[in-house]
């Protein structure tokens, strides 16, 4: 009995589904995930601490070695002979625009790392899990912009997610750090399930969850009934504006913000906001290209909403953490108006902007945690009054940086505002545009204030006192402010590396073509 | 050995950064030698640049260096790079050859000043601005120099701030070359517009396309920027007060090098001016002449050593106007170049007799200093005799090319350039008698025990010698014997040769001109022999022309009376519409912000309705648009 069972299986083996993996595509988050795995294991092993530090620069090195991995992947993506590729049976895509954003997650995870160093040690927390989370939710973030199916988008959405979630709660003593935590979480959830929804009803519309495939049934086929594959996109929407916190998805960032350590704020609002957008481009502006008439008004209104609601609100603010956390809601709203411009240069302009931008607000809340006092307290303005006297340096850095935010010329931010507005009008959304600039003018207000309130002086500045600066602190900041000041004088060398980032869809009838344009079919 | 030109800005720039950091730590005089260092060291580059140019020939002439894409918008770029042609490469050997002069000078007449070092940041960093302005292979670039330059004029004047008139002089350089900019920002939107480029290369091909009233904006909006820079008429009111700064700056930037940009830009540009309607170019060598004639009666009747030389360089300059005007573009190069060194020398003499008459500034006070200061009487003497048109002196060749083709342009613009050249000449012999000859007047009754005056150390003195030979000898450069000896017309004729105006005119009427020059300079030298030396007659000094025709109080009462009150009116109508509105829409913001954040409550609750709310929203619009 046996033995013919055994002959049966010999004769006939099963035929197992493997899947082809190009392993060097995957490499950056093969080594976030692993490096992430191997400090875990490392700090449950080792019997007593390691030194302080190690982790972070762990961390630091995990990144820099991720960045490393993908400098031949974008060798070999800009190759015209070998050029993108897709992997593990289409789900992935190595293009240009993953690249580019994969090494934009991996910066602000180092400023990140260099930020939570010094914090951790001052809240006395220091261990590997901030770390780990980090790395977690960085190859989550990867995962996103290299989707190519929205079944990986949505567990790259999850992975991020998730660690953030717990991020957010980490500040064990902190009542308003559980409660950002769970706030977060609440709210992912319920978004993640409309997200889900959303894929389920594209899946019933398209009999897909490949951006490849629902792409070239959309252009080849005209529907009967497009009311799911419609509803689908709103859903999914709906998740990835809650992820980039677009208005009336954002309610929960600046209560998130204020409350969660500011170290994970600051990857909250690079790295995953990066992230975010990597993903909504990839669906929106490839797969569903030629619903591009349906969903640009949308972005368009969500577009003005994020942006009025991060400026106004903004101002009527007296912590800067809540400030800098509206600041950012409008920062999402100027890269939605490069998102609806829905052309390369519309992508050019928000790769440009989140690579700008990612600096610039890593820099401004390292700037935060370090002004804090123990606890993660010490953030309203008023903290902020004399600081240009006890600490001249981070004073005059955070100027610059907030001025960057506000898009003052020989700065990132200038020409980032400056791209995503030229593309905005070449696409004929003019009054977007316009909108664009007054809400920067009325958000550069609340940048103003914090500066006048840093370099103030009279009866309600404070008696001086010692703000120590960690050196890993220091050094992220001299990272964000290099890049800041360089890219705002020389704008070349960045606007074109995010130009050579577009995606591009390969059918999958010819795997190794290339669509030479990079542009997707128009509807 | 062409590709070594990014070496020519590099060295300044390098002196600058350095000094920025450790200057004050070198102290005096060790910044001082490490800027004259870096500045010479340019000046090498330059002459092995110079000598690769030379052994190019014709069209090859010319290298175009691009060092990196600054900026890239649309169909919008911009390349840092060079242009090293024998336009630039000559503009680059003479600032960087004067400017290392002047820097040595320096040393020695800042001696002891507390901001030693700083002083020397600004002059490195003004040498590298003005390098960029001349190697700039695009618009762009140049313009960067062009502000760099006028950047530190405007910290230079000030250097003394703590002087009140010295600030406010500084201030009015730069609110005047402000008028300036907007010319040339101007010119700069219109030629993109235009042509779609602002590199040289590309500009100039494509000049002769351009429609000649085009031509005409762009060239004359050109020109309102060289006016400012170039101090002409009616722009010309801050390079006098500019005196406030120290004389070497005077010499290097408000003489030598800085205020010949806005001829350097002309002739850069000289096949758009070429283009452009007949009555441009006119219109340039009539600002020229007449600012020429202006400056020149003005400056007969000043007291104050350095006045003379800055009302003499303004009149100068129309001069190299003139010559841009009657589209003798070599000649306006030529004359540049000459005046660079003798107007140099002239300046670095006044800072030498204000240095050994202990800053005594006042030509009344002083009198037959050669007795005193021999070195520094002798190279003056050489300076007036240049600056004079006696020949064989430099700037008798090239005010005689430029009188030449002014003839041929307009007799009547020769003519009033002749007459400039004849008060030239007088009111240079002028200070020459008061300063170094005569009786000693610096003792009088209000200075009982002033000191006697001294000759300056070699640090000073080194350079005049140097300068005054470059003065004496630097005709040879262009000489009019035939086709020959016209060694800088052959040099430049890749630039400007097709631009460039050819002399008709027989050579016995080039004689008799040049003779008519030389007659009307002895007679400007004869007449003041008489009146201030020989004392015979009574010199003729109208007050109003010691007030520069009250050209400079009238702008001033006119700015300060009904111009402060359109100002004031600006000020209330920006006080109350448009702070007003800005205040408003403040309120308004502010406003609907204290509103809208009730809805950020923080209760989940709240925000999970938001979201569906937005959920409902979508989906409502989207399925709107469901086509059955």
């Amino acid at each position: 009995m046996l033995a013919s069972l055994w002959q049966q299986l010999s004769d006939s083996p099963v035929p197992i589904d493997s899947v082809d993996l190009a392993w060097a595509g995957l490499a950056p988050v093969m080594i976030l995930i692993g490096g992430a795995l191997l400090i875990l294991a490392v700090d449950s092993l080792v019997p007593r601490r390691l030194r302080p530090g190690s982790y972070a620069l762990a961390t630091v090195l995990l990144a820099a070695g991720a960045m490393v991995a993908a400098v031949p992947l974008w060798q070999r993506v800009q190759d015209a002979e070998r050029g993108p590729f897709a992997t593990a049976a289409g789900a992935i895509m190595v293009d240009g625009f993953s690249v580019f954003a994969t090494f934009v997650i991996l910066s602000a995870v180092i400023l990140a790392a260099l930020s939570f160093d010094g914090w951790l040690r001052r809240e006395e927390m220091d261990g590997a899990e901030p770390y780990v989370l980090m790395l977690l939710s960085a190859s989550g973030g990867v995962m996103m912009a290299s989707a190519n199916d929205l079944i990986v988008m949505f567990l790259g959405l999850e992975i991020l997610s998730i660690a953030v979630y717990v991020l957010a709660a980490m500040h064990l003593r902190k009542i308003t750090s559980q409660e950002a935590g769970v706030k977060y979480f609440v709210l992912g959830a319920f978004s993640s399930a409309f997200f889900l929804y959303g894929i389920a009803l594209i899946y019933g519309g398209t009999g897909s969850t490949n951006l490849v495939r629902i792409a070239t049934y959309l252009s080849a086929t005209v529907l009967g009934d497009s009311g799911l594959v419609l509803a689908g996109l709103a859903l999914l929407l709906v998740g990835f504006g809650f992820k980039v916190a677009a208005a009336p998805f954002h309610f929960w960032a600046p209560d998130v913000y204020q409350g969660a350590p500011t170290p994970s704020v600051a990857w909250m609002a690079s790295g995953v906001k990066v992230a975010g957008f990597a993903g909504l481009l990839r669906v929106f502006y490839l797969a569903f290209s030629t619903y591009r008439l349906d969903w640009q008004p949308v972005i368009f209104v969500l577009a003005v909403l994020t942006m009025l609601v991060g400026s106004v609100l903004a101002v009527v603010q007296t912590d800067v953490k809540r400030m800098l956390a509206y600041s950012s809601i409008n920062h999402a709203g100027f890269i939605l108006v490069a998102v609806q411009a829905a052309t390369a240069a519309g992508v050019q302009a928000a790769l440009f902007y989140l690579a700008a931008y990612t600096f610039m607000v890593a820099g401004s809340f390292g700037v935060i945690a370090v002004v804090s006092r123990k606890g993660d307290i010490g953030t309203s303005l008023d903290d902020y009054r004399g600081l240009s006297r006890d600490r001249p340096v981070v004073a005059f850095a955070f100027a610059l940086l907030l001025l960057a935010q506000a898009g003052v010329p020989l700065t990132s931010g200038f020409f980032a505002k400056f791209y995503v507005i030229t593309a905005a009008i070449e696409a004929g959304s003019s009054t977007l545009a316009i909108i664009a600039m007054i809400t920067a003018v009325i958000s550069s207000y609340v940048y103003l204030r914090i500066i006048v309130a840093m370099y103030g002086a009279g009866d309600d500045v404070p008696a001086p006192r010692t703000i120590p600066l960690p050196a890993a602190a220091g050094l992220a900041l001299v990272i964000s402010l290099t890049v800041t000041m360089s890219v705002g004088v020389f704008p070349g060398t960045l606007a074109s590396l995010a130009e050579r980032a577009t995606p591009v869809l390969i059918p999958e009838s010819d795997p190794g073509a290339v669509d030479p344009s990079g542009v997707p079919p128009g509807p | 050995m062409l590709d070594l030109v990014w070496l020519v800005p590099a060295l300044p720039l390098a002196g600058f950064l350095i000094l920025v950091v450790l200057g004050r730590r070198m102290g005096e005089p060790g910044a001082g030698w490490l800027a004259t260092a870096m500045c010479g060291g340019a000046f090498v580059a330059s002459a092995i640049v110079m000598a690769g140019l030379i052994g190019e020939q014709g069209e090859n002439r010319r290298h175009l260096l691009t060092l990196f894409e600054w900026m890239k918008v649309g169909g919008f770029r911009v390349e840092v790079g060079f242009l090293a042609d024998p336009l630039s490469i000559t503009m680059a050997l003479f600032i960087t050859g004067i400017g290392t002069l002047i820097h040595l000078y320096s040393i020695s007449y800042m001696h002891g000043d507390p901001k030693f070092s700083k002083f020397f940041i600004y002059m490195n960093l003004f040498v590298f601005s003005m390098l960029m302005l001349v190697l700039g292979s695009n618009m762009l670039v140049t313009f960067l120099g062009w502000e760099g330059v006028g950047a530190c004029s405007y910290l230079l004047i000030a250097f003394w701030f703590s002087k009140d008139a010295n600030a406010s002089a500084g201030k009015k350089a730069f609110v005047t070359n402000r008028i300036g900019d907007w010319g040339f920002m101007c010119a700069m939107f219109l030629t993109f517009a235009t042509v779609g480029s602002l590199d040289y290369s590309v500009v100039l091909e494509q000049a002769p396309l351009i429609a000649p009233a085009t031509a005409t904006a762009i060239a004359l909006l050109l020109f309102l920027g060289a006016c400012g820079k170039s101090a002409q008429l009616p722009l010309f009111v801050w390079l006098p007060d500019a005196m406030a700064g120290p004389t070497p700056v005077s010499a290097l930037i408000h003489a030598a090098t800085m205020v010949t940009a806005g001829v350097y830009l002309m002739t850069r540009v000289s096949p758009i001016l070429t283009q452009s309607y007949d009555w441009a170019p006119s219109i340039i060598a009539w600002v020229g002449v007449i600012t020429a004639l202006f400056a020149a009666t003005i400056a007969l009747a000043q007291t104050d050593i350095k006045k003379v030389l800055a009302y003499s360089t303004v009149s100068q300059l129309g001069f190299m106007f003139l010559a841009i005007g009657s589209g003798a573009y070599v000649a306006a190069i030529f004359h540049m170049i000459t005046h660079a060194f003798f107007k140099a020398l002239l300046f670095l003499g006044a800072g030498s007799v204000i240095h050994g008459m202990h800053d005594e500034q006042d030509m009344r006070r002083m009198g037959n200093l050669k007795k005193y200061m021999p070195i520094t009487a002798a190279t003056f003497i050489v300076g007036w005799l240049a600056i004079a048109g006696v020949p064989p002196f430099a700037g008798f060749w090239s005010k005689d090319e430029i009188l030449l083709s002014a003839y041929e342009k307009n007799p009547a613009l020769w003519f009033v350039g002749l007459v400039t050249a004849l008060l030239t000449a007088f009111y240079m012999s002028r200070q020459v008698f008061m300063v170094f000859f005569g009786e000693e007047r610096w003792r009088d009754a209000d200075h009982p025990d002033a000191p006697e005056p001294h000759e300056s150390p070699w640090k000073m003195t080194l350079p005049l010698v140097v300068l005054a030979g470059l003065a004496t000898m630097a005709g040879i450069l262009n000489l009019p014997f035939g086709n020959r000896t016209h060694f800088l017309e052959r040099w430049l004729e890749p630039v400007v040769g097709e631009s460039e105006h050819t002399v008709t005119a027989a050579a016995s009427a080039q004689i008799g001109l040049a003779a008519l020059a030389v007659a009307g300079s002895l007679v400007g030298i004869a007449v003041a022999y008489r009146i201030y030396y020989q004392r015979k007659m009574e010199p003729v000094e109208p007050a109003i022309m010691a007030q520069g025709w009250k050209y400079d109080t009238s702008i001033a009462a006119f700015m300060g009376g009904p111009g402060r009150e359109a100002f004031e009116a600006t000020a209330t109508f920006d006080g109350t519409v448009i702070d007003g509105a800005v205040n408003g829409v403040a309120t308004l913001v502010r406003g609907s912000g204290v509103h809208l954040r009730k809805v950020q409550n923080g209760f989940v609750r709240t925000y999970a309705l938001g979201v569906a709310v937005g959920v409902v929203a979508l989906l409502a619009y989207f399925l709107s648009r469901v086509t059955f």
